[in-house]
Parts: structure tokens; C-alpha cells; sequence
């Protein structure tokens, strides 16, 4: 406040009268509608809210979160943690927001990955690529979702019963219970390992950047590629040898009524995947294909001049302009696949909404049920918006 | 800018103490502010006043609610809605069904979208309770069991370790489901999808080796398969479900409504009085119960708000509990079984005197 006395625009405003308390004030007028706006808002709410807990009283029905440390009792199929009905709701409900987190990270990076190669695909100077990429575009944009899901879950349930699976690799069996890969008995020198290969590419992260500092300096291209190789694959592999380079596979056989051993992925996630990843990756598609229209031709053509390669032209030229244009709509994008994830109630996946809906049931406490699934859905969002937000300005064109 | 903020804050202040003084002026009239909201207090008037009943059901399960091909609804729990509807309005018709998912039905009856639930609804602790509901009574007393594909060769549940088993979610078969593994140190893999049909088609395809839920209702499902004797209901019954409608908590009149005319039902058919000879029952049976029941002398009807021939309609309309059940639930293969009067062996319907 101290600076604005110097602003030019300060120094031109009208001299200060003392307020009087008339109509023809303004000051008082504008006083007045605000005082009669907010206080109408905050009514509303407390009306809402004192005939709510009036209404919940006087059917004596539950409220509180005490039910969140109850015993759950609900029998959960796929969990990314240790899970069993003994526990408590708490927990049924962190297993529901790792299956929404999961199906919708991967559904991300999945959509993203294939709507920009179909982006660039309907751009292709080949006829048949671009009219295969917009007749997908087309057809995928102009389907409801849920069809789509209900249609790939009822595709994935045509597959062979567990008994007669299909077989098209040793160890892998897809079946009408999900898709069976083999793995290896996980111990702590895998875990090691892992935390090897995040170190590496944090390295590999930082190698780049200082050797991009160099190439600014004196012009000179260097390569990252071989340590990256040796960061991300040989500091792993090194650590995996020394503790001994435990190995156990453990594929999947068939016992009784299902497979046993091996990871498996269910009919409801990958039906979910699926659906999800191809309905938005038409949609992203699009974004990609207007970004990529925005970059002004006189790029191409210097870029063209310099004697770069039509890819290079598009890797070095053009997308990391695009991007600027297409950032901003994928944050929305990114939100619908999550948001949209909540239909996986309908295929029997069973994801934060699935599991609150059925703990509001059990407990009778819709109204808490329902906030905890707004707030979940609201903190993923937020968090998905701040980065995307943050990525954004990283990239935004540095005016100079 | 800062005359704007103070302003603003000025407002601010203003507003919060209107937002606290407004409701102490509105605070007297507050009992009168409860049938602005979801559902008034006392739900018989607001029937009455509406001239329609909002009756919960299954969102389709043969035997119990299920359109027909006329988009009837018909089935055993109906019967009960219409039975409401005509005590109050001596017409069968007046009665507006509800689809309601196993998920959606609890909420549904809470927020006053719908007026009673008669839903194969388990009458269990907490929804008593802490749920805010009051069950009327018990039409059917049913279990949950399993059904398996023929094909399969199982001959009982404990033979299921391993299994996956396709199961409703937000019921009491769910839990059930979960505390009998955890019982019989049993693996099983649960399927839950929200909708009895795309559930059963999962099951149908192949995706679950079981379906679980209560036997009337695997009954009611494998009596509408192509072909039923493809599928086999397993002996072994896992739990007690005694189903009933339900209303909200705090409606006395209207549960004793309900109440009565279940009792009424199963009173007729413990005196032989069916919809064909109602009519003559109500001339000259001499038995004391069965003037009482029919209205002809006392004033049950009165004290309970509603006309004094309100079971005489009731029977005439829909028939005793026998014929309810009979019309209903053996066209689906199911047995009087435990539900037969009390005078037979292993019966255990049972009403108080009509008196």
C-alpha cells in the first residue's frame, strides 16, 4: 500500500469525502447491495444446514465420521494395498482412492500417448492414416461413455471361460477372468533395485541439464545416452546382482476355479482402461491437432530451410510451440478422465465412489458418504490442476 | 483499494451477523419449516394429501417386482404397496412404483423420495438403528444361498474356495458374503456390479463361477434363465434374511398400517377367507375375529385412520397372504417352507389377535 501514493493512477482519483449516510451515496448503495448479497448467501446456508441436522434428528440417523474406524465387512476384489472385510472403513475407502488414482494415471499417460500420435496422424500427408485417424476421432467422440464401457466390458466377458484360456505365450492366459502374466516372487533386493532406478533418472535429469548448460556455452551436441544407460539400467542391475540376484518366476497355473500366482489384470479395470483411455485420447487428439495447426507455417518452412527433417521439424520445432496451446485444455482433459473414472460403478470396478456408496449404504450416512467422495474427487482435481498449471508456465513462450 | 477493502469487510461482518441473527427470528416457527424440506413428519397425511403412494421396489426381480408385458407391475412386494393403497384409497391403482437399486433404495427412503420401501430388504441391527428406519414386520423369511452353472459339478458352498462370486453391492448378502469366507477360511474373489441385470449377465457369461443372494431371489433369477435346470441353487443357506417393509423412522401410524395389513393377510388365510369368499364371509361368517377383520362390527379400520373395510377390500382386491404367495412366488419354484402359518410344522408366520 506504501507504493500507492507514487502510481500515477492514484494521484488522479477524486479527493475523499466523508461518508454520509444517504441513498444518493454511492459508496453507502454499493454498501448496501453487498451487505444484502452476502447475507442472503450465508442465510441460505444456514437454513440448508440447521434443516439438515433438524431432519437428521428427528429420524435419528447417525452423523459423524465415527463410522471410519468400524469394522468394513465388504469384500473388495483388487487392492493396491494389504486389504481384508476385518478392516476398517478407513482403509476400504483408501483402497477405493488407489483404484481411482490407479485406473486414472494410467488411463493419462495412456490417452495422452495415443491422442497425440493420432493428433499428428490426421495431419499425416498420407490419405488412408488421416482418414483412419478422423473417422476415430468421429466415431469415438460421438459415443457415450458409458456405452463404450458397458460395450468393452461385455467384449472382454465373450473371451473363454478360465479352463479353456487362450494362450498365446507361454505363461500368459487371457480369459473371460482377466489377463494372466507370469512375474517373479518379489523380495527386498527388487524393492532395491527400484529405488536404484528412481536415483538413476533423477541423475539422468540432472546429467542433461548440465550438459545442456555446456552445449549453451560452446555449441557443441553432447549425449546423454550412455549415461542414461548406465544410470537407469546398469546401477539397478548392479544392485540386484550384490544382494544375489534373487529370481523366482512364479506364472500362473490353473487350479480349481481360477489361475493362481502370476499379476493379473481383472476384465473391470482393463474394460475401464480401455474405454477411458480410447474415448479422451479422441478427444485429446483434437487439442493436438489444433496446437499443431497454430504453430505458424512460416516455421515449417524455416525449419525447412535450415535443412532439418520433416521429424525433426515436429520434435524440435513445432510441438514444444503447440504445446503452449495444448497444455491448457489437456488440464481439462486429464480432469475428465479422472472424473469420468466414477462410472467404473457400473462394470463392477470398484473405485472410490463403488466403495462410499456401498459404505453409505451400510452406515446410512449418505451425507458424509457423499462429502467424502466430493472431497477426494475435489483434492485429486486440484492437485492435477497445480501441476498442470505449474507445467504450463514453465513452458509458456520467456519473453525476452 | 482500500476503501474497497473495508468495504468488503464491512459487508463481511454485516452478512455474518444477519447469517446468525436471521435464524433466532426464524427459529420460532421451526417446527413449521420441517415440511418445507425432503419429507414432512407424518407421511400417511402427506399419501393422503398427494392421492398417490410412492411405493420403493427392485428395480426387476420376477416373482416379487417385475413389469409385465403391459408395464404392470406385479410380483409379491407389490402386492404389499398395493395393499397400502387400498386401505387409504380403496383403489390398487394409486401406488407409484420406484425402481430402486440395492445402493440407491436406503437414501431413497431417507431423503422422502419415496414413502415406504418393499424391497427384499433384510431386517437387520443397524438399519433399525442408526439408519433411521422402523421394518414392519416379517413377510418373508428368507437366506442367502448360492447358485452355480450345472456344468461346474459343485455339489455345496464350501466347495467354492477359490471362486469368484458375482454379488450386489450395499447389501446384507455382500457382508454375509465376506463374514462367511473370513468364518470358513474360504478364498473367494467378489464381482460387484450395481445393476441386478448387467450382474446376472456377468454371471451368465462366465466372468463369476457363483451368483449369491438371498434364495428367493436366486430362485426368482434362475426361474427367468433360458434354461433354469442349467443352473443349480446349492443347499447350503449361509444367513437369515427376514425381508419386510420398511418405513422412516418416526412414522408410527403408517408402520402400524403396514403392520396391520400384513397380519391381516396371514389372519385370513388362518380363517379360510379369500378373495372369492370374502364377500360372503362378510354377510354371515359368525366367527367374532372375522367380523372384527372384515369391519363388520368393531372399529378396527377407525383406529387405525383408515375405512373400517380396509382388509375386506384388501382380501377382495389381492386375496389372503396364501393366495399373495401362491400367485407370486410358486410360479418361481419356491416353497411355502418357513413361511407357512404357524399351524403347520415349521411354519412361522404368526399374527396377534385381531381384537
Amino acid at each position: 500500500m506504501s507504493s500507492a501514493p507514487e502510481d500515477p493512477r492514484y494521484a488522479r482519483q477524486a479527493p475523499r469525502r466523508p461518508l454520509r449516510l444517504s441513498w444518493a451515496d454511492e459508496r453507502v448503495r454499493n454498501l448496501f447491495w453487498q451487505v444484502l448479497v452476502v447475507g442472503l448467501v450465508g442465510g441460505a446456508i444456514y437454513w440448508l444446514w440447521s434443516n439438515t441436522v433438524h431432519n437428521l434428528e428427528v429420524r435419528r440417523i447417525a452423523t459423524g465420521f465415527d463410522f471410519l474406524g468400524r469394522e468394513a465387512g465388504l469384500p473388495i476384489a483388487e487392492s493396491l494395498i494389504p486389504y481384508d472385510p476385518s478392516m476398517t472403513y478407513l482403509r476400504a475407502l483408501t483402497v477405493g482412492v488407489l483404484n481411482t488414482l490407479k485406473v486414472a494415471v494410467v488411463g493419462i499417460v495412456l490417452a495422452t500417448i495415443l491422442g497425440t500420435f493420432l493428433g499428428i496422424a490426421r495431419l499425416s500427408r498420407n490419405w488412408l492414416v488421416a482418414k483412419l485417424a478422423y473417422w476415430y476421432v468421429e466415431v469415438v467422440r460421438d459415443l457415450p461413455l458409458l456405452l463404450q464401457l458397458l460395450f468393452w466390458y461385455a467384449l472382454l466377458q465373450g473371451l473363454p471361460g478360465p479352463r479353456q484360456a487362450l494362450n498365446p505365450i507361454e505363461g500368459v492366459y487371457l480369459s473371460n477372468r482377466g489377463l494372466k502374466l507370469p512375474f517373479f516372487v518379489w523380495e527386498a533386493a527388487h524393492s532395491w533395485a527400484l529405488l536404484a532406478f528412481a536415483l538413476g533418472v533423477v541423475a539422468t535429469l540432472l546429467y542433461r541439464r548440465a550438459m545442456r548448460a555446456r552445449q549453451m556455452r560452446d555449441g557443441a551436441p553432447r549425449r546423454v545416452w550412455p549415461f542414461a544407460l548406465l544410470a537407469m539400467l546398469g546401477a539397478p542391475l548392479a544392485v540386484w546382482a550384490a544382494m544375489g540376484a534373487p529370481f523366482t518366476p512364479d506364472v500362473p497355473v490353473l487350479r480349481g476355479f481360477n489361475f493362481r500366482g502370476g499379476v493379473d489384470v481383472s476384465p473391470e479395470f482393463f474394460a475401464l482402461l480401455l474405454g477411458l483411455t480410447l474415448y479422451t485420447a479422441g478427444f485429446i487428439a483434437e487439442i493436438v491437432r489444433a496446437g499443431i495447426l497454430s504453430v505458424h507455417q512460416g516455421q515449417w518452412e524455416a525449419a525447412q530451410a535450415l535443412g532439418l527433417p520433416r521429424g525433426r521439424v515436429m520434435n524440435l520445432v513445432v510441438l514444444p510451440q503447440a504445446l503452449r496451446v495444448i497444455i491448457p485444455p489437456m488440464t481439462s482433459q486429464f480432469l475428465n478422465i479422472t472424473k469420468n473414472s466414477s462410472l467404473a460403478v457400473a462394470i463392477g470396478y470398484q473405485d472410490i465412489v463403488s466403495i462410499a456408496n456401498t459404505t453409505l449404504n451400510q452406515t446410512g450416512q449418505a451425507i458424509e458418504g457423499i462429502a467424502i467422495i466430493m472431497l477426494v474427487y475435489l483434492t485429486i482435481s486440484l492437485s492435477i490442476s497445480l501441476f498442470m498449471n505449474w507445467y504450463n508456465a514453465k513452458i509458456a513462450l520467456v519473453e525476452r | 483499494m482500500q476503501p474497497i477493502l473495508r468495504h468488503l469487510t464491512a459487508a463481511t461482518a454485516v452478512a455474518l451477523g444477519l447469517a446468525t441473527a436471521l435464524p433466532a427470528a426464524a427459529q420460532a416457527p421451526a417446527p413449521a419449516q420441517a415440511p418445507a424440506a425432503a419429507a414432512p413428519a407424518n407421511t400417511l397425511d402427506a399419501i393422503r394429501a398427494r392421492g398417490t403412494l410412492i411405493c420403493g421396489v427392485n428395480t426387476g426381480l420376477a416373482g416379487f417386482a417385475l413389469p409385465d408385458s403391459q408395464g404392470v407391475w406385479r410380483g409379491f412386494d407389490v402386492d404389499y404397496c398395493r395393499a397400502v393403497a387400498i386401505a387409504l384409497f380403496n383403489d390398487a391403482n394409486r401406488v407409484r412404483f420406484v425402481p430402486t437399486t440395492a445402493q440407491v433404495r436406503f437414501t431413497a427412503l431417507q431423503s422422502g423420495e419415496v414413502d415406504m420401501l418393499s424391497r427384499n430388504t433384510t431386517w437387520t441391527f443397524s438399519r433399525d438403528t442408526s439408519l433411521g428406519f422402523d421394518f414392519t414386520g416379517i413377510n418373508f423369511y428368507d437366506g442367502q444361498g448360492f447358485m452355480v452353472k450345472r456344468s461346474l459339478g459343485v455339489q455345496n458352498a464350501r466347495q467354492l474356495d477359490g471362486a469368484t462370486i458375482c454379488v450386489q453391492p450395499g447389501t446384507t448378502t455382500e457382508q454375509n458374503l465376506a463374514d462367511w469366507a473370513r468364518g470358513n477360511r474360504i478364498n473367494i474373489r467378489p464381482v460387484v456390479i450395481e445393476r441386478l441385470e448387467d450382474n446376472i449377465a456377468a454371471y451368465n457369461a462366465g466372468r463369476c463361477d457363483a451368483y449369491t443372494t438371498d434364495v428367493s431371489g436366486l430362485a426368482a433369477i434362475r426361474a427367468v434363465q433360458s434354461n433354469p435346470n442349467d443352473h443349480v441353487i446349492l443347499p447350503d443357506v449361509i444367513s437369515k434374511e427376514p425381508l419386510g417393509p420398511l418405513v422412516r423412522h418416526g412414522d408410527q401410524r403408517f408402520a402400524d398400517l403396514l403392520r396391520w395389513i400384513h397380519f391381516g393377510l396371514l389372519t385370513a388365510e388362518e380363517f379360510g377367507i379369500t378373495s372369492q369368499n370374502v364377500q360372503q364371509a362378510l354377510a354371515n361368517d359368525p366367527r367374532p375375529e372375522v367380523q372384527r377383520l372384515l369391519g363388520r362390527t368393531g372399529d378396527l379400520g377407525r383406529m387405525l385412520g383408515v375405512d373400517n373395510a380396509w382388509m375386506a377390500n384388501i382380501i377382495r382386491g389381492l386375496g389372503n397372504y396364501a393366495e399373495i404367495f401362491d400367485r407370486n412366488l410358486t410360479p418361481i419354484g419356491l416353497q411355502r417352507g418357513r413361511n407357512a402359518l404357524w399351524t403347520q410344522p415349521g411354519g412361522l408366520q404368526y399374527s396377534p389377535p385381531f381384537r
